[in-house]
């Protein structure tokens, strides 16, 4: 039997600046996971990827990362994810210093 | 210290100006990230976790005063004012903008520096024996040689496209401090009958399979060694497996062909290349050479050194552990360890780069080293100045006296920074040394090196720590596997795994339970950690981590 779908955002480094960010669902780039598109669709999901994968200026290396949807949005689900939108954990650098 | 040719310089400003211009065209949209993408990685710009992350060469870990001052530049300018030293001797950036990097390496053009063949299917930076040039038990200073190797390897047209990276390490000294038996080709320099000649070891590496390298020459004499590299490589860039890249490094290929077979089809190619090298390697040699002259040592009396020796215990304590003998009397080699218990193993800070490079000036015949182990040497500092080194050392948190103690620790950057990682390193090698400080036992312990890595390539070495750590992802979790009695030594040897991983938590727990074993089961307090387990095996050590399981009932109960 096929896994079952789990959702997903589009996520990747910009281009300029290299730090991560977020696929919305008006085809824009958030800083902030908490605004990003949550795809709950697989269909949908390549589609949105082939969408975002699409805007070359914008986004290196784009893929879909599962997430998990609480109130407060959408939270990573493996601690890469969790890193990746926080920052290094030697300094107050990335993501957490910029919040 | 070598200094750029007019050709060099010429070279470096006209690779910097083709990529200013593809940077330019990958933001214009005429290059797709795909066909950017191996033109970045060829000039050593990585893109990380968090950000682009520019390595920059350090041929052979050598330094002076004006190429750290201008590190230290580019982390103020451009960076978040620090550089990660590592454990290839070269410093990485952790947070450029794609933008500023043409700029930046300009600024590193402009003192000799670049960072190209840090990334991608090359020859990497050739390493060397960070003591070069000034270990007392030296046969020869393997830096001209390594600077030869550099030229040579430096956009050499037949190696530019390799199944796979290919790392050159190479050592003086009987005492190998530049592992050569975990690198692609590992080169000894020895004597035999009065001759300095070069023992050649090849397929050594650490990653998925870590192979300790093979002798496949005992003895190549000066005039052949380069052809006979050559020889080797192109051996390896036909056989080796460009369908697998797991399999693709020359490990494999010796690995699965045998060293004796690798070693007729070298001998059959060094026979072809040999006679197309008409002797302009070894004219370019003693070129290279005159750059590698001795300074002008100082003979002058140590007093300042005895007294300060005889009344300071803080400084006594420095320069029992981090203080090496150097060739000339009345000189140290002085290494100034970069692990401040808590702070991140091989970073400094821009300030303290530029302190460095100021001391190196003043004392050091403006000479610095990174070594392998991430620390900065100097190399050559006369033991009166030592007393004074020592005091504006400490103004700047660099007089951690624990070169070679279980707080001097290798730490690759992992899941803190690396796209590749599986576990994050740092806060482990800092939970570690934290602890440990807090215990009073490192000068107990003595002799130890613990090495980690967040993943399986090994950039920290794990496999021949005397305690090895490996950071793994165990079904979302965070899990690390330790080995015990690896030596990266001239007696190489791949740690064995203790048994089954143990989560962040309780990792730097299993460090101290591994140690305490070894403090109760040592034979005497002169015998090291690496000597026990030789002599002891894991058994003891495999029962102090894993107890039965009544027994660790009736422990928690």
């Amino acid at each position: 039997m096929p896994r079952a779908f789990t959702p997903k955002v589009v996520t990747g480094n910009a281009l300029l600046e290299g730090d991560v960010i977020y696929f919305t669902d008006s085809d824009s780039w958030t800083r902030n996971l908490k605004d990003a598109e949550v795809i709950t669709d697989e269909a949908v999901a390549q589609v949105r990827l082939l969408a975002a994968e699409s805007q070359a200026a914008e986004v290196v290396g784009a893929y879909l990362a599962d997430v998990k949807v609480t109130e407060d949005g959408p939270e990573p689900t493996h601690f890469r994810e969790d890193f990746r939108r926080t920052g290094p954990s030697n300094y107050f650098h990335g993501k957490q210093a910029e919040a | 210290m070598y200094a750029y040719s007019e050709f060099d310089t010429d070279f470096i400003a006209e690779r910097n100006r083709q990529f200013r211009a593809q940077v330019e065209r990958r933001i214009d949209g005429s290059l797709t990230e795909d066909e950017f993408r191996p033109l970045r990685l060829m000039n050593g710009l990585y893109l990380q976790l968090h950000a682009y992350m520019l390595r920059v060469a350090i041929p052979y870990g050598s330094l002076d005063s004006a190429k750290m001052r201008q590190l230290a530049y580019i982390a103020q300018r451009w960076d978040k004012g620090y550089g990660h030293f590592t454990t290839r001797q070269n410093i990485q950036y952790n947070w450029p903008k794609l933008n500023d990097v043409p700029d930046i390496l300009d600024a590193l053009g402009e003192v000799g520096m670049h960072a190209i063949q840090t990334s991608g299917n090359t020859i990497r930076n050739v390493t060397a024996d960070h003591f070069a040039g000034a270990a007392a038990d030296e046969i020869a200073d393997p830096r001209p040689v390594a600077e030869l190797i550099r030229q040579w390897s430096t956009d050499h047209p037949e190696f530019q496209f390799m199944p796979r990276k290919f790392k050159i390490a190479i050592t003086g000294s009987p005492n190998d401090r530049a592992v050569t038996a975990a690198h692609d080709i590992g080169i000894r320099i020895v004597e035999k009958d009065g001759e300095i000649g070069y023992q050649v070891i090849v397929g050594g590496g650490l990653g998925r399979t870590p192979m300790i390298g093979k002798v496949i020459s005992d003895f190549v004499t000066e005039e052949d060694l380069l052809p006979y590299l050559e020889a080797i490589v192109s051996v390896w860039n036909v056989l080796g497996r460009r369908d697998n890249k797991y399999k693709a490094r020359i490990k494999i290929t010796v690995h699965e062909h045998g060293i004796d077979e690798i070693r007729r089809l070298v001998d059959a190619r060094f026979a072809e290349v040999k006679p197309t090298f008409k002797g302009v390697d070894q004219q370019l040699l003693a070129e290279i050479r005159k750059h590698f002259h001795p300074p002008a040592f100082r003979n002058a009396p140590t007093d300042a050194f005895d007294q300060a020796y005889e009344n300071d215990p803080v400084f006594r304590s420095w320069a029992d552990t981090n203080l090496t003998e150097h060739k000339i009397n009345g000189y140290a080699i002085a290494q100034i360890s970069i692990k401040a218990h808590g702070e991140t193993p091989g970073d400094a800070s821009a300030e303290q780069m530029e302190v460095m490079a100021d001391l190196a000036e003043k004392y050091g015949h403006d000479e610095l080293r990174i070594s392998h182990e991430q620390n900065v040497v100097l190399p050559h500092v006369h033991k009166s100045d030592l007393p004074a080194l020592h005091a504006e050392l400490k103004k700047v948190g660099l007089a951690t006296a624990n070169i070679g103690l279980i707080s001097d620790i290798i730490a690759c950057p992992g899941m803190d920074y690396c796209a590749l990682a599986t576990a994050r390193s740092i806060p482990i090698a800092q939970e570690i040394a934290v602890r440990f400080d807090e215990l009073k036992l490192e000068h107990e312990i003595g002799d130890i090196k613990i090495k980690i890595s967040g993943c399986i390539n090994a950039c920290g070495h794990h496999h021949v720590g005397h305690i090895g750590i490996l950071g793994l992802d165990r079904a979302g979790v965070e899990n690390y596997q330790i080995t015990l009695g690896g030596d990266h030594s001239e007696n190489a040897n791949l740690g064995d795994r203790t048994g089954p991983g143990f989560p962040a938590e309780s990792v730097v727990d299993a460090i101290e339970t591994i140690v305490r074993t070894y403090l109760a089961v040592r034979s005497s307090a002169d015998e090291t950690f690496l000597e026990t387990y030789r002599r002891t095996g894991m058994e003891p050590f495999k029962a102090a981590l894993y107890p039965p399981k009544e027994e660790a009932k009736a422990d928690a109960a």
